[in-house]
């Protein structure tokens, strides 16, 4: 029976077994992990971080039966030849298929439970304003810490947005208390006056076994080269998520969930998605989509600044649909782009109202201004001109027009425009 | 336009009917009460004051008795001839033919050979006459109804997460002390307006694709793209979580598995969801905070959360959300599901459905079996055990192994089934089709034998609305002569298999004396409920046990203030996750479809179609679409448009919407022939409740001049 052997113990990792349980696999499977606990959701740490839930929390479902997971174990080498995999603590497990699902290593301090578990005393310096960075300073500053940000570039998250996303994005975290220290290198030493320091410069593929055994990898990100059936160079090993250089949690769902599939017997594809950097700061949206490198100019470029209010957003359109964005302070619009960006639809006629969500609320009519063939009550079928005769014959107050036209008597909910048209109307005079 | 009064009036020897009485609309869940009465040779109506509708109707309401006399009403059986016409035939000739072929079909082939297909619509007594019937006289397995279409999904979330269904666990009038209601998928406004005046304190958040007249009240409408309602509710869970509004003190004290169902929902972070949904984060964290913040909040699920391949999972998410936020069982807030048939929980609780016995009873139980042998007098091993659910029914007509003869109670499958053109080849693919109908209904129309059979306001009956309260249906005419009731039909047919006659009364009132004695015990127990006390104008909800001595009990017009119906008293989670639609748009078809009701019709339009006032506001199918879609698609406002799936084609009148998501259409699926939105619906179900997935079709737009296959025609 064909043994599955899983490197790695992290979303991709469990997301794997779980669809392999629920599609039938019958075959041994094991799962290798380095971190102590068992799988938990990585992307939450900044909730731990930010006192919202206990570290427990995290903690994802149980194996499913069948699954073997053992924790604390470090794979260092892999023997493709024999097909075994070589432990730190010098135990080996063989396989049939190995999945590598190692995740990325940090260049800081934020990136497990148990940087997360740690105790943050006092005044924090967060060091590097990248995603991480802002979403950790945020956190530390909701849980009520003093919190001073450094970061390198001109302006926080400067790789991913534009500098008026940048500053609109600068100035909230200013207004929320938070001190900002741009431009200047921090050295690995340097506390900025601070009682903890925190670290969030970044992270790396994990790729040192996959490295060491000679599989391919990216020169530029140091991630495992797979092709679209998440197969690396040697045909028994593949690599799913963040080793494989997957960006995001959706991705890394996404590739175990084709894995799976493929593992099973089934015939998928993987398709990344186009990329979307979405920080989770709590009543700031920031969003940035598609490549960061060059890609072809677009066709229509859509800014909208509204620096009072804090918003802005920059679109490039491309054969109708969206190639880049960087969108701050737009939440309708945000939610709006990201799903045109993944599903590849062409962008709406109405740029504005992309942006700001469409029309958001009904507009109150002038019942003077209605048309006679408006409907006022829509559950029976009543036109203004209807109502307005039964008035003008007498019926003058709302139980008799209902008793007529059986305005008002569904929902109820044009009671109100019924007064407002009636009051509008001039008492005729009485004729004999 | 009405029939002469005075045949509606003439029935020899019978005592003269009441010039008015008290009643309810023949339509919707909500179950408005009316007065009927005479004037001028026509049936009037009036609301009533009665609490769900508080002397408010819907048009439909207000025009029901023009259904009565409407010209093409049956007034004697119909049997199919050697021409193959229908012609009219006496009701003895109708009845010996059917229940000759039928004993010829099962000699044949066995009792599952017969089929029966009921309605939610249908009375208590109906309902459970005809499950009676199915069971004994025709010792089938193959019974389910219209109402699976409709609330299964909800029912079996109910089930699992506080041991029994009743759809408001609370009367409605308690939604009139809400703080902010949160509708998914719901469209009270147009579906049953009156429900309205009870919404009218509360801050509404819905959820809908589209922007119903629902969604223009709501404080806050949230647009998931089709089909993703169950991600968005395992996001909203998390954000409740995250944001500290969990009910900790709940959570420990009336429930269990919480810790499996969060985790389910750890991997949906607002961005996740937002990314899947489409809603924005920021609406995310707003509507749990304002369901959070409110003294009295309620979730309420409709069709639009149900009637999909996943949603008996996606209402057990929005139960599990309104669990976390410790709302159910609680004076003041809960979750309730909102039904949709007349009957729909009478109808599904009383032994038509496939897997259930009367009471609520699982037909597969053995103490259930035992208990039901003993009232229908028969052993427990004779009784059928569980059967298909309705469009597995429905698909396996006339196929090898699949019943040969169908008997349709209340319901018109030609045009609300799911994949609506392959069932109707199902259907013509039977030996023998009966149907009881009122009106010539498109599934009548391609009947064998078509039985006439009597309409609401000339029954005597019980239907038991949304909130589980049990109603009088009173009649203020005889039927038509030549026609029926149905209880009558049952008799006639059981009684022509071999049956005998006392088994199958045909006065309600003594089915319903049957009724109570079955439910005794069951989790919808009706026992405690009689004609007497309704009629003495009691509200009754079930369940509602005979006491052996002193004073009556009150009935239970809210469940789980003490504790919850699983055995240990506690709530249940269920962990649930998001997945796909059984079909997504794709290049050929790149637009979700789905479907629903509008204000002036009610189901497959058999009856609202026949009155002037209704065909007059919605006169023909439509297709509610954005103008840029509409644009792409090449199609205009006001022109015809053929929508296109991979099950069939729709032609339909072009409705711009603004306000409706660029990559949805809406057809309502009340029209016939090639109008009939269901044609483009597919035959995927939910594994939990056998729910067809209504909600999300991939198809694509086209002008109705564009001949299938690319060729424009000039
Ligand atoms: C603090 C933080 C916040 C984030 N927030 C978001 C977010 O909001 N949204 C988003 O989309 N993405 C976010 N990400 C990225 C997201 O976590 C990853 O995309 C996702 O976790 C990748 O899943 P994975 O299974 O590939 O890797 P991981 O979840 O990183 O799991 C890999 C596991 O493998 C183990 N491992 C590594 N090497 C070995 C070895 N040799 N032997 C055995 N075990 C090994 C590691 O210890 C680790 O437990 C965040 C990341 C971090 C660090
Ligand atoms: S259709 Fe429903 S809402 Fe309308 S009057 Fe009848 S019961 Fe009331």
């Amino acid at each position: 029976m064909k043994r599955i052997l899983v490197v790695g113990n992290g979303l991709a990792a469990h997301r794997l077994t779980a669809r392999l349980a629920a599609l039938g696999h019958d075959g041994p499977v094991t799962v290798l992990g380095a971190e102590p606990h068992p799988a938990y959701q990585r992307t939450l740490l900044g909730s731990v971080l930010g006192g919202d839930v206990p570290a427990s929390a995290l903690t994802l479902s149980a194996p499913p039966p069948g699954v073997r997971v053992l924790t604390g174990v470090r794979v260092v080498a892999v023997d493709r030849a024999r097909r075994v995999v070589r432990c730190a603590d010098g135990t080996r497990y063989g396989y049939d298929t190995l999945v590598l699902a190692t995740g990325a290593r940090p260049t800081g301090d934020v990136h497990t439970l148990a940087d997360a578990a740690r105790p943050v005393r006092g005044r924090v310096a967060v060091v590097g304003g990248g995603v991480l960075g802002v979403e950790t300073a945020t956190a530390l500053r909701r849980r009520g810490h003093r919190v001073v940000l450094a970061h390198g570039g001109p302006y926080p998250m400067h790789r991913h947005l534009d500098e008026v996303a940048g500053q609109l994005v600068a100035a909230r975290l200013e207004s929320w208390g938070i001190e900002l220290r741009l431009g200047g290198y921090v050295p690995a030493s340097g506390t900025l006056g601070a009682d903890t320091v925190l670290r969030c410069t970044g992270t790396v593929p994990e790729t040192a076994a996959a490295r060491e055994a000679g599989l391919a990898v990216r020169h530029a990100s140091g991630s495992i080269v797979v092709d679209e059936r998440l197969r690396t160079n040697d045909s028994s090993i593949r690599a799913i998520g963040a080793c494989a250089g997957t960006p995001d949690l959706a991705g890394a769902l996404a590739q175990a969930e084709t894995l799976a599939t493929l593992l099973t017997g089934g015939d998928t594809r993987y398709v990344p998605l186009p990329p979307i950097l979405r920080p989770r700061v709590p009543g700031l949206d920031i969003a940035s989509l598609g490549a960061s490198g060059p890609s072809g100019a677009p066709d229509e470029v859509v800014t909208f600044s509204d620096p009072a209010r804090g918003r802005y957003a920059r679109i490039e359109i491309r054969d109708e649909r969206i190639s880049r964005a960087v969108l701050v302070g737009l939440p309708e619009g945000t939610a709006a782009v990201a799903q045109l960006s993944d599903t590849g639809r062409p962008v709406p006629e109405d740029r504005l109202a992309l942006l700001l969500g469409g029309r958001t609320k009904a507009h109150g009519d002038d019942p003077a201004a209605m048309a006679d063939e408006t409907v006022l009550c829509h559950c029976n079928n009543v036109s203004k001109g209807t109502v307005v005769r039964a008035w003008q014959h007498g019926a003058r107050d709302l139980a008799a027009l209902a008793a007529t036209t059986r305005a008002t008597t569904g929902c109820g909910g044009c009671t109100a425009a019924v007064r407002a048209v009636c009051a509008a109307l001039p008492v005729p005079e009485e004729v004999g | 336009m009405s029939g002469p009064l005075s045949e509606l009036l003439s029935v020899p020897g019978s005592a003269p009917p009441p010039r008015t009485v008290h009643t309810h609309c023949p339509y919707c869940a909500l179950q408005c009460g009316t007065r009927l009465g005479h004037a001028l040779g026509e049936v009037t109506v009036t609301p009533s004051a009665f609490p769900v509708n508080q002397g408010g109707l819907c048009q439909k309401g207000w025009t029901a008795p023009e259904v009565l006399s409407t010209a093409d009403r049956l007034r004697e059986p119909l049997v199919r001839g050697a021409d193959g016409r229908l012609a009219p035939a006496g009701w003895d000739t109708a009845l010996d033919l059917v229940a000759g072929r039928l004993k010829e079909i099962r000699r044949a082939h066995g009792p599952d050979a017969v089929g029966v297909f009921g309605g939610g619509g249908l009375t208590n007594e109906k309902a459970y006459l005809l499950g009676k019937f199915a069971r004994l006289a025709l010792r089938t397995s193959r019974i389910d109804y219209n109402g699976r279409f409709c609330m299964s999904s909800a029912a079996a979330a109910s089930n699992a997460a506080f041991g029994v269904d009743r759809g408001l666990p609370f009367p409605v009038t308690d939604l009139g002390r809400a703080d902010v209601v949160l509708l998914a998928g719901a469209n009270p406004a147009e579906t049953m307006p009156p429900l309205m005046r009870h919404l009218d304190r509360a801050a509404l958040i819905v959820l809908d694709p589209r922007r119903t007249p629902t969604a223009e009240r709501a404080a806050m409408h949230l647009r998931p793209a089709p089909g993703t309602d169950l991600a968005l509710a395992l996001g909203l869970l998390q954000l409740t979580v995250l944001d500290g509004r969990l009910d900790h003190a709940f959570v420990r004290e009336r429930t269990n598995g919480f810790e499996a169902a969060w985790q389910r929902a750890l991997p949906w972070t607002p961005e996740r969801t937002e990314r899947v949904t489409g809603v924005p984060v920021a609406a995310q964290r707003e509507a749990v905070r304002m369901l959070a913040d409110a003294r009295r909040a309620y979730v309420l699920t409709g069709r639009g959360a149900e009637q999909h391949s996943k949603g008996a999972d996606t209402v057990s998410a929005f139960v599990n959300l309104a669990l976390a936020l410790g709302l159910p069982g609680r004076d003041g807030s809960g979750y309730g599901c909102l039904t949709g048939q007349g009957n729909g929980q009478g109808g599904r609780e009383l032994g038509q459905k496939a897997d259930q016995l009367p009471g609520y009873r699982m037909i597969d139980d053995p103490a259930a079996r035992e208990h039901m042998a003993t009232v229908w007098g028969v052993e427990a091993a004779a009784l059928p055990g569980a059967g298909p659910s309705a469009y597995e029914l429905l698909d396996s007509l006339g196929t090898a192994g699949g019943p040969r003869a169908l008997l349709v109670f209340g319901s018109n499958p030609v045009v609300s089934a799911p994949n609506a053109g392959h069932v109707t080849e199902r259907l013509a693919a039977l030996d023998l089709l009966v149907v009881a109908d009122f009106v010539p209904s498109e599934t009548a129309r391609m009947a064998d034998v078509v039985l006439p059979v009597a309409q609401w306001a000339e029954e005597e009956g019980t239907l038991t609305n949304l909130e589980g309260r049990v109603l009088r249906r009173r009649a203020l005419l005889a039927p038509p002569p030549g026609v029926r009731g149905d209880l009558e039909v049952l008799r006639g047919l059981a009684v022509r298999l071999g049956e005998p006659a006392e088994r199958y009364p045909v006065e309600p009132r003594e089915v319903f004396e049957e009724l109570r004695r079955a439910t005794a015990g069951g989790r919808a127990d009706y026992s405690g409920v009689s004609y007497e006390r309704l009629d003495a104008g009691e509200a009754l909800h079930w369940p509602c046990p005979a006491v052996p001595s002193g004073p009556a009990h009150p009935g239970t017009p809210r469940l789980f203030l003490d504790g919850f119906a699983h055995p240990d008293g506690r709530a249940r989670f269920v962990p649930v996750e998001h997945r796909d639609a059984a079909e997504l748009p794709g290049r050929d078809l790149p637009l979700y479809a789905t479907t629903g009701r509008v204000l002036a019709h009610y189901q497959s339009g058999a009856q609202t179609r026949r009155v002037a006032g209704l065909t007059a506001v919605e006169p023909e199918p439509f297709v509610e679409i954005h103008p840029d879609a509409a644009r792409r698609a090449g199609v205009t406002a006001g022109g015809l448009a053929r929508v296109v799936s991979a099950r069939g084609a729709v032609v339909a009148r072009v409705r711009l919407a603004e306000s409706l998501r660029t990559d949805t259409v809406f057809l309502p699926f009340h029209f016939p022939g090639d109008g009939r939105a269901n044609l483009l619906t597919g035959g995927a179900l939910d594994p939990r409740s056998g729910m067809p997935e209504f909600k999300v079709s991939a198809v694509r737009v086209e002008p109705v001049d564009v001949v299938p296959g690319g060729a424009v025609s000039v």
